[in-house]
């Protein structure tokens, strides 16, 4: 089983004031995979991926990266999540620092880059999801799909080997969630490991190497794009899939 | 035409007062930000005795008039620690104690305004809470802050004056002299007045200034206007 599977996430559990959110997840992600989550709103997917960077601590369950447990592993976890990055919904960009600074701050303060090499790193990486021009802007200056491209250099700034994408376009509307989704079709092909809560079913076809349906804090179904969408086994899956598509 | 004679006769006097005033006025101001930041951090980020400490300490600070304080640390606290340290000093201290449980109380409304988000995001790349709190939170929060913040400025020079009563030689006091030799009541306490306008004007323009300097798109606080 070692050197496998970059990821591996074993029954977690999570509840919260006795509401049980996640009832036992497990789930193998090979390296260079990409992973789409689907689920109806509440079951959990966002906890989910909170869960694996140790952003809410689960109540049971493990999650390994490269075969090192990184649940329970106290101060330790600062150093994982600089190799688990992380792209929110509504971007979260850092509101008093232009889009370069968002770019280079976590090299330079985390991983003590020298400021200018860290310089170099982000305009690369700005360039990479096509905003080397809006470098000098700050957030509040910029487009929601350009926001969210800059959210996704910033991680790609700490060489990460996995990426989690909590409904990176569900905030945007349907010409910005173009200009997203591209470059993570992109990073999906160049091999980056991405683990993506998304309903963005083209996306899914077109890069998932497999998509997990989860409801009521269970996975009820996984497979490949073509088996989920066009022959899903589980009526749930069925009925939730026949609705997102009439949205 | 008297006063003009008086003025200039007594203007160096009353120039000096100018200086002591501003003196006690940014001393109190800048110990009043040194321990007002790292009160609201208690408060915010502490642990719950951290916590309450700081809101007693907060609420003594803030409950009691200055006067009372000034008289307090005068004659009890200074003398009772054997620190024989001058009116200024023990002026500009409980001004600046004083004006840290107010500025405390404006940062902390900074720090928890600043979006959620900015820690999570901070966290999810790796940084410490620590580290987050100082790159992310704090310029943030502080930036968020300046429009309440610049407020304390003239709090602070009008609260000045009552070290007249532990015999700073500040403007107020040296105000007080000039009337008690020169029997010019009116006209040397409203050039006193006026010179407390002035300087009240003068400090809000440096802080808006600043506030200039600092502004970045996305944080359109601004100066309360003098
Ligand atoms: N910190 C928290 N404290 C209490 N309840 C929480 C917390 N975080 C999430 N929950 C609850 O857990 C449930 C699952 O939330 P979660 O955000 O993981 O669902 P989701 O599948 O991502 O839904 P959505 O599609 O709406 O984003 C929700 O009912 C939510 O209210
Ligand atoms: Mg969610």
């Amino acid at each position: 089983m070692t050197g496998e599977y970059i990821l591996r996430v074993e029954d977690i559990h999570k509840k919260f004031n006795d509401r049980e959110i996640l009832r036992g997840i497990s789930f193998n992600v090979k390296k260079g995979a990409t992973i789409v989550f689907i689920g109806p709103s509440g079951t959990g997917k966002s906890t989910l991926l909170r869960c694996i960077n140790q952003l809410t601590e689960p109540d049971r369950g493990k999650v390994f990266l490269d075969d090192e447990e990184i649940t329970g592993c106290g101060s330790r976890i600062s150093g994982y999540r600089q190799r688990i990055g992380m792209v929110f919904q509504n971007f979260n960009l850092f509101d008093h620092l232009t889009a370069v600074e968002n770019v280079e701050i976590a090299p330079i303060k985390v991983r003590k880059m020298k400021k200018e090499e860290a310089h170099a790193k982000a305009m690369e990486e700005l360039h990479r999801v096509g905003m080397a021009d809006w470098a000098h802007h700050y957030p509040a200056e910029l487009s929601g799909g350009q926001a969210q491209r800059v959210s996704i250099a910033r991680c790609l700034a700490m060489d990460p080997e996995v990426i989690l994408f909590d409904e990176p376009t569900s905030a945007l509307d349907p010409e910005l969630t173009r200009e997203v989704l591209e470059v993570m079709k992109d990073l999906a092909r160049s091999g980056m490991t991405m683990l993506v809560v998304s309903h963005e079913m083209g996306f899914a076809r077109s890069v998932a190497t497999e998509i997990i349906f989860m409801e009521g804090g269970r996975i009820v179904e996984q497979g490949s794009p073509l088996e989920i969408m066009n022959n899903p086994k589980h009526p749930r899956t069925r009925e939730f899939l026949g609705r997102i598509e009439h949205t | 035409m008297e006063i003009l004679s008086v003025l200039l006769e007594w203007g160096p006097y009353l120039l000096g007062g100018i200086a002591i005033t501003l003196g006690l006025t940014i001393s109190a101001l800048a110990l009043g930000f040194c321990l007002g930041l790292p009160l609201a951090l208690g408060q915010v980020y502490g642990s719950r005795p951290v916590r309450s400490l700081i809101a007693v300490y907060v609420w003594f600070f803030r409950g009691l008039p200055t006067l009372i304080l000034l008289f307090l640390f005068y004659f009890g606290v200074f003398p009772a620690l054997g620190l024989d340290f001058s009116a200024f000093v023990i002026g500009a201290t409980v001004l600046g104690l004083r004006g840290a449980a107010y500025q405390s109380q404006i940062f902390r409304a900074g720090i928890q305004s600043v979006a959620e988000g900015q820690m999570t995001a901070a966290l999810s790349l790796g940084m410490t809470r620590w580290e987050a709190v100082q790159c992310i939170i704090i310029p943030q929060a502080l930036r968020i802050s300046l429009p309440g913040w610049s407020n304390e400025y003239p709090e602070l020079l009008t609260d000045s004056a009552v070290c007249y009563a532990i015999g700073v030689a500040e403007l107020m006091t040296r105000t007080s002299q000039i009337v008690s030799v020169t029997y010019m009541t009116m006209p040397i306490y409203i050039a006193c007045a006026l010179i407390f306008i002035a300087l009240n004007y003068g400090g809000m323009r440096v802080i808006r200034k600043a506030e200039e300097r600092f502004a970045i798109p996305g944080f359109g606080g601004k100066a309360v206007q003098p």
